[in-house]
C-alpha cells in the first residue's frame, strides 16, 4: 500500500489555518525517482517521493546530506543535467507536468512558476555583474519591457526586501554585500517574477544566527504578502519549527515521515525523527556531550536493503522476524484522516517515544 | 589607483635601467672585442684605433655607460673615419655593420614584430575560446574529443616544422611581405596572412585546452546554476555568465604569452621572411653588433614589463573585486 500524502496538506490544520486558504495543491509530486549513472553505479537520489504542497503554505524537507533533498527540488525547478539523469513519476506545478517538459518550456517556466533561493548568497550570485544587472535580467527573460522599467521593478524588489537605499546599491557588486544582504539581493532576485512557488535550499545555513532569524522573518511576510507556497529544504530543526506549516522527513532518498509539522515534532513516530531530536543540542540546563545518531548516512550508491535506516536503528530488535533488515516498510497512515503517515514496521511507536524517547527529550 | 599605476611604472623604469646596466656589463666582459670584430679581415692599427674610440671602448666602462644614458635622452654623435653622424635622442647606439642608428633600425623591426603578433592572438584567441567553449558545453562527446585531441596533436608538432610547411605548400595564400599598416592596409593585411595563420592555429590549440578547463569550471560554479534557475537563455547562461567568469584567467595566460612571442618570433620571421625584431636581433648576434643586442634587449624588457602592467590593470576591468592600491 502507497499513501499520498496530497491528502496532508489539503485538509485543515488542526490549531486553525492562519496562512493562507487551502486550496488544490500548487505543486504535487508522485512516486518521483531521480537517478544518475555513475561510474561507479546508478546514484538512486529520490526514490518514489510524493507530496503536496498549496499555495499559502510552507512544507520542509529535512534530512542529512545525502538524503535527496536537494536533488527533489533541483527536479522541481529542472535543473538536473538532462543527459545524465533518470527521472520518473510525476511533478506538477500549477496543472503542468515538468518531468519530460521542453528545455524551452521549462525555461518559461523557472523563475515564474516556481523560483529558487540556494545556500550560499556568495557563490549564488555572480561576482562580475552588478546586482541590479543581475535582477534585470531575471525581470526581462520573462516581461518585455525595457531596461529602465526593469530597473525601477529592480529598486522596487530590494526596497521589499528591506535594502537601505535600494536605487544606490543597485549600481554595487555582490561582495559589496554583507551575508545577509546578499541572501536578501538572492530573494528579491527570486521574487522579481511573482513566482508561486518559492524553493529556498537551506537559504539561512550560511549566515549567522542573528541574521537567519531576519532571513526568516522575511520569507514568512514575501509569504504572507505574494501568497505563494514556499518549499524549505533544510537540516536544522530549530528553523523548521520557526517557519513550516508540514514536514516531510527524509532518509537515504525516502520518505520516513511526513505530516503537520507542530505534531511530528510533538510527536514523532519514527526512529530517525526521534534521533533527529535527541541530536539537538540542549541550550539551557547540561549541556555534556552531544547525542548524534550512531553510525553515518548512507551511501546512495547502495542504500540499505529493508528500511534504509535499519543499520542505525536502535529499535530494529523489537520488530519480529528480522523485517526491518529485508522488507521496505510502507509509508503507514498513523491518524484516521492520513495526514500523518511514517515509514515503519514498529507496531506502537507511540508507546515507545512516550516511554523510551520522551524523557531523554528534557 | 592612480598612485598604484605611478608606483608600477616607477618600478617598471627602475627595472629596466637595471636591465640595460646588466647587459652592458655582460656585453663588456664578453670575450670577443668588438671593435676588432667590425674592424674585420682588412684591418690595419688606424681604422682598429679609430673604431675604438668611436664605439668608447678606450674610456673607462662608467663613462660607456654614462654617454649611452645620457644618449638615450639627448641623442649624441659619432664620428667614423672622419664622418660625423648625428644620432637623435633616444640615441640607442650606431650599428656599424649596417651603418644606421639603432633607433631607426628598432623603429623598422618592432611595427613588423607587433603586427605579426597581434594579428596571430586575434587569430588564436577568437577560434581557441570558442573551441574550448563549445568543447566544455559537450564534454564527453565526440566533438570534445575530436577538439581536444586535434589541440594535443598540433602543439606536439615543433612550431617550425608547422610553419615551414605553411611557407612551402600553402602556395595559396598571399605572398609573405611586410607593408606598413598605415601606407596600405590590405596589403600589410595580406602579406601578414601567412605568419598570422600559423602562429595563431598552432597558439589556438593551447589556448582551446586553457579555454576548455576554465569554461567546464566555470559552467559548474553555483551562479551559473542562479542564471539558469532564473529562466534566462541557455545560450545566455553560457556565453554570459559562464564564458565572462572563464575568461579571465585566460586573459591573464594571454598577458604571458605574448610577452613571449613578441621577444621570440624570430621562427615566423624568418621562415616567412618578415623583417622583424627576431631577425634584426639574430643578426646582430651573429656580427658581434653589441648596439643593436643592446637595443633588443631594452625592447624586450620593456615589453615585459609593460604587458605584465597591462594584464594587472586589466585585470580591475574584467574582476571588479579586484582593486588596486
Amino acid at each position: 500500500m502507497t499513501v499520498h500524502s496530497g491528502d496532508v496538506v489539503t485538509t485543515p490544520r488542526s490549531d486553525g489555518a492562519s496562512r493562507g486558504p487551502d486550496g488544490p495543491p500548487y505543486l504535487a509530486v508522485r512516486d518521483l525517482s531521480v537517478a544518475f549513472p555513475t561510474a561507479d553505479g546508478e546514484v538512486r537520489a529520490v526514490r518514489d517521493l510524493s507530496f503536496s504542497l498549496a499555495l499559502g503554505r510552507t512544507l520542509a524537507i529535512v534530512g542529512e546530506s545525502g538524503s535527496g533533498k536537494s536533488v527533489a527540488s533541483l527536479s522541481i525547478m529542472g535543473l538536473h543535467d538532462r543527459g545524465s539523469t533518470r527521472m520518473s513519476g510525476s511533478i506538477t506545478l500549477g496543472g503542468h507536468e515538468i518531468v519530460g517538459m521542453s528545455p524551452e518550456e521549462l525555461r518559461h517556466h523557472r523563475g515564474v512558476a516556481a523560483s529558487m533561493v540556494f545556500q550560499d548568497p556568495l557563490t549564488s550570485l555572480h561576482p562580475y555583474f552588478t546586482v541590479g544587472n543581475q535582477i534585470v535580467e531575471a525581470y526581462r527573460a520573462h516581461h518585455r519591457v525595457n531596461k529602465r522599467q526593469a530597473r525601477e521593478r529592480a529598486v522596487d524588489m530590494l526596497a521589499r526586501v528591506g535594502i537601505p537605499n535600494p536605487r544606490r546599491r543597485l549600481g554595487d557588486y555582490p561582495h559589496q554585500f554583507s551575508g545577509g544582504m546578499r541572501q536578501r539581493v538572492m530573494i528579491a532576485m527570486a521574487l522579481v517574477n511573482d513566482p508561486k512557488l518559492l524553493i529556498a535550499d537551506e537559504p539561512t545555513t550560511a549566515l549567522d544566527v542573528t541574521v537567519q532569524a531576519q532571513i526568516l522573518d522575511l520569507i514568512r511576510d514575501l509569504q504572507r504578502d505574494f501568497g505563494s507556497a514556499v518549499l524549505f529544504i533544510t537540516h536544522d530543526l530549530g528553523v523548521v519549527a520557526e517557519i513550516a506549516d508540514d514536514l516531510l522527513v527524509m532518509y537515504g532518498g525516502r520518505c520516513m515521515e511526513q505530516g503537520p509539522m507542530r505534531t511530528i515534532l510533538g510527536r514523532p513516530l519514527h526512529p530517525y525523527t526521534w534521533g533527529l531530536l535527541l541530536s539537538v543540542p540542549a541550550v539551557s540546563g547540561e549541556t555534556d556531550r552531544l547525542r548524534p545518531i550512531p553510525g553515518a548516512p548512507p551511501s546512495l550508491l547502495a542504500v540499505p536493503s529493508g528500511c534504509p535506516f535499519h543499520p542505525r536503528c536502535a529499535y530494529r530488535d523489537r520488530v519480529p522476524y528480522d523485517q526491518c533488515r529485508e522488507v521496505l516498510p510502507d509509508l503507514y497512515p498513523r491518524t484516521a484522516d492520513g495526514t500523518r503517515t511514517s515509514r515503519c514496521h514498529l507496531a506502537d511507536p507511540e508507546r515507545i517515544f512516550t516511554s523510551d524517547v520522551l524523557p531523554r527529550l528534557s | 589607483m592612480l598612485t598604484y599605476v605611478l608606483r608600477r611604472v616607477l618600478s617598471a623604469i627602475s627595472v629596466i635601467l637595471v636591465t640595460l646596466v646588466v647587459s652592458f656589463g655582460l656585453f663588456f666582459l664578453a670575450p670577443q672585442d668588438p671593435a676588432g670584430v667590425i674592424c674585420g679581415p682588412r684591418c690595419n692599427t688606424q681604422r682598429y684605433q679609430d673604431i675604438r674610440a668611436s664605439l668608447d671602448l678606450d674610456k673607462p666602462v662608467l663613462v660607456q655607460v654614462g654617454s649611452y644614458l645620457k644618449g638615450l635622452v639627448a641623442g649624441r654623435t659619432y664620428t667614423s673615419s672622419g664622418v660625423t653622424i648625428e644620432c637623435p635622442a633616444p640615441c640607442l647606439g650606431y650599428s656599424y655593420t649596417l651603418g644606421q642608428p639603432v633607433t631607426k633600425l628598432l623603429a623598422q623591426a618592432v611595427p613588423v614584430t607587433v603586427s605579426i603578433v597581434l594579428g596571430a592572438a586575434v587569430v588564436y584567441v577568437t577560434v581557441g575560446v570558442l573551441a574550448g567553449t563549445l568543447a566544455a558545453r559537450r564534454r564527453g562527446s565526440a566533438m570534445d574529443r575530436g577538439a581536444v585531441g586535434v589541440s594535443l596533436g598540433l602543439s606536439s608538432v615543433p612550431y617550425f616544422v608547422v610553419a615551414l610547411i605553411v611557407a612551402l605548400y600553402a602556395t595559396f595564400l598571399p605572398r609573405s611581405e611586410y607593408h606598413s599598416l598605415l601606407d596600405n592596409p590590405f596589403a600589410w593585411a595580406s602579406g601578414l596572412l601567412a605568419a598570422w595563420l600559423t602562429l595563431g592555429f598552432t597558439n589556438a590549440a593551447a589556448y582551446t585546452r586553457y579555454s576548455r578547463a576554465s569554461m567546464i569550471e566555470s559552467l559548474g560554479e553555483d551562479f551559473v546554476r542562479t542564471a539558469r534557475s532564473k529562466g534566462i537563455s541557455e545560450r545566455r547562461v553560457v556565453y554570459r555568465h559562464g564564458l565572462r567568469a572563464a575568461i579571465t584567467p585566460v586573459a591573464t595566460i594571454l598577458g604571458v604569452d605574448m610577452a613571449f612571442q613578441l621577444t621570440g618570433a624570430i621562427f615566423t620571421e624568418r621562415i616567412f621572411g618578415l623583417p622583424g625584431l627576431g631577425v634584426l636581433v639574430l643578426r646582430a648576434f651573429g656580427q658581434s653588433d653589441l648596439p643593436v643586442l643592446m637595443g633588443g634587449v631594452l625592447v624586450g624588457a620593456v615589453v615585459l614589463v609593460t604587458l605584465n602592467l597591462t594584464v594587472d590593470l586589466l585585470y580591475t576591468v574584467l574582476d571588479p573585486r579586484v582593486r588596486l592600491t
